[in-house]
């Protein structure tokens, strides 16, 4: 028997009907609670998935073909680059420290990102907002592979790439971004949708991706450029997915409104906590600048940030609390990130230094009522010092906040002089905070935070050496063994920029371009 | 408030006193010296005298910043959890009434960093 084809291609609208909520049934034989055992527990009420409007009809078969086209594109302009070899073009090898710091403390999350909207994807009953992440988590490990391999490339060259992943999940400061996805991912279906859909996609990405793909651009990476750029059109889906998810939560029920708030409330501090990776990036390791830290905070969020709460004014979403203290911190965050990462520089997989005198120009001019009177005589102490043979390294392990499992760096508000400390008992323990909003988080899932894998607590337990060390002979070397655990060799991958290897390589390499040797 | 789950909750918490091999955690930190980042996380003892922190392990944490030789331990000005409180050198952690995870701060006054910029 022949199969009745049908004479006419369906309409794009046709199309997206049957292709993604027509792939959805109702079952007959099983309760909805044990299909979608998730949905209920937070406290979120929805009446009717149906409502959901995908903001962008796409089905499967059109984000292949996307999707195929742009990987192309990609990985023609990335072999370019390696056979080139464009390495050499960047502004100076310090640049590559950024490129470090990214694939350690970045793409991993891509994956764990790819992770989490497979699993909320499905957790949620309705077949629109699950198509909806079935394409966001493809997207997520496409940006992981493709940050892995264009990162890939500075690997034949350069230390500290060489275990990327390894590193995340064990070096002290890679702690910070790991445990703020892990937070995400053990929340429920919609708290995850929210944390990282919402708060971070939308409101935060700008803050992430814009200065590190234009930091690439302006100091010649194109590799890295690139893989931003591919996954720029991606970002822009992932936004306004996020920003969906927030509408349609709150127009499906009054109660729901003070959940997604405190959710808001509580993802936008801990985005912006992960942010001071970028804040010192931007300030310091880019040996040219795009824009200061406090400038892309104005920008992004402030400015943009502000009229998409004015936005949502209409279903009772007020501004985080938190921004009141973020904007106090924006002269400052900078400064104290490149302090605590020159202060353990003996223990990073990236090599840190002192900002030579046009740096520090550049940060008075952009930094007028800090850097001067806070910032500068440190800088200067530990430049003099260095040059006298005296390298500052701090060889004493710092005290962590719970909740953000940074070190205790940043100071009380509106006083830069003084580190604010918080602390609660909860069950006979104690527990300390970088700040209000850190203790706050801690106080509404006291027994979520309890567990928290806090690098320093862990290595006083004897849990960061290699297996089989004995931390009882004599003469043990405790960060010795920390690095063979993190798999960094001492002198190599951690240190002063100045001295590396990479710098040495970097300009001998070049020299050969340019010199007849 | 207890965390929303599909269970129960508890887990007993990652750092008691009992994982950390016969020793308790103390916090210390040098006030107006933000030359070190941050506060900091030792391990000690719990019959360790309160003297012995200071004239052995803190020359070693703190020793690098010009302002430590310069310090008179009788007017150290101590805070624990941010409140004044005194300790008895010759005492130990636990008789000066120092538990796991407590933390302590000192001021040594007329010493405020690097040019007085509290660094």
């Amino acid at each position: 028997m022949d199969m009745q084809a049908s004479k006419k291609k369906l309409g794009l609208k046709e199309r997206y009907q049957v292709m993604t909520r027509g792939l959805d049934w109702t079952p007959s034989y099983q309760k909805m609670e044990d299909i979608y055992p998730y949905v209920a527990y937070e406290g979120i009420k929805i009446h009717d998935w149906d409502k959901w409007e995908d903001p962008f009809r796409l089905t499967m078969d059109a984000y292949w073909k996307y999707q195929a086209e742009k990987e192309r594109k990609l990985y023609a302009i990335i072999d370019a680059y390696a056979q080139n070899n464009g390495h050499l073009g960047v502004t100076d090898a310090r640049y590559i420290n950024t490129v470090k710091l990214f694939i350690s403390g970045i793409s991993p999350l891509e994956y764990v990102a790819h992770r989490g909207f497979t699993h909320v994807g499905r957790q949620f009953p309705g077949a629109g907002p699950r198509v909806a992440c079935l394409m966001q988590s493809l997207d997520e490990i496409r940006h992981a592979q493709t940050q892995v391999h264009s990162i890939s490339n500075y690997n034949k060259y350069y230390n500290g790439v060489h275990d990327f992943h390894h590193a995340h999940d064990r070096i002290w400061f890679l702690s910070v971004p790991k445990s703020f996805f892990d937070d995400a991912i053990t929340a429920g279906p919609f708290e995850f949708m929210v944390a990282i859909g919402f708060s971070f996609e939308y409101v935060l990405t700008n803050l992430l991706f814009v200065p590190f793909v234009s930091g690439a651009a302006y100091n010649g990476d194109m590799g890295t450029m690139t893989f931003g750029f591919s996954a720029q059109s991606d970002e822009a889906r992932h936004m306004t997915l996020g920003l969906e998810v927030i509408k349609f939560i709150l127009e499906q029920d009054p109660d729901n409104l003070p959940i997604v708030q405190r959710w808001i409330d509580k993802w936008t501090w801990r985005g912006y906590r992960v942010l001071t990776l970028v804040a010192m990036m931007m300030d310091y390791m880019l040996p040219k600048r795009t824009m200061s830290w406090k400038e892309a905070w104005e920008v992004y969020f402030e400015e943009n940030g502000g009229a998409l709460f004015k936005d949502l004014a209409r279903y009772g979403i007020t501004m985080p609390k938190c921004a009141e203290q973020i904007a106090l911190e924006k002269d400052h965050l900078s400064h104290q990130a490149w302090s605590t990462f020159y202060n353990y520089g003996a223990a990073t997989n990236f090599h840190t230094w002192m900002p030579d005198e046009d740096e520090m120009a550049w940060l008075t001019a952009k930094y007028p009522e800090s850097f001067d009177k806070h910032y500068r005589p440190r800088y200067e102490y530990w430049r003099e010092q260095a040059a006298k043979g005296n390298r500052f390294y701090n060889k004493t392990l710092p005290m962590l906040c719970q909740t953000c499992q940074i070190p205790l760096v940043f100071t009380e508000p509106g006083d830069p002089t003084k580190i604010c400390y918080r602390e609660v008992d909860f069950k006979d323990e104690k527990y300390h905070f970088c700040s209000d909003h850190c203790k706050a988080i801690f106080e509404h899932e006291p027994e979520k935070y309890v567990q928290a894998w806090m690098p320093v607590h862990q290595i006083y337990q004897g849990n960061c050496f290699p297996e089989g060390t004995d931390p009882t002979v004599e003469g043990f070397d405790p960060l010795a063994a920390v690095l063979k655990y993190y798999h960094l060799e001492h002198g190599r991958d951690n240190l002063d920029f100045e001295g590396s290897e990479d710098q040495k390589n970097f300009d001998e390499w070049r020299g050969m371009a340019t010199k007849n040797v | 408030m207890a965390v929303a789950a599909i269970g129960k909750y508890e887990f007993a918490p990652a750092d008691a006193i009992d994982k950390f091999h016969g020793a308790q955690l103390l916090y210390i930190g040098w006030e107006d010296h933000l030359l070190f980042c941050a506060p900091f996380a030792f391990p000690f003892p719990p019959s360790m005298p309160f003297g012995a922190i200071v004239e052995q392990v803190l020359p070693g944490a703190f020793g690098y910043h010009p302002d430590f030789a310069r310090i008179d331990w009788s007017k150290a000005e101590w805070l624990k959890s941010g409140k004044p409180w005194t300790p008895e050198f010759s005492k130990s952690l636990e008789e000066n009434g120092l538990r796991h995870k407590d933390v302590i701060r000192f001021r040594t006054p007329g010493l405020t960093g690097i040019k007085g910029s509290c660094s």
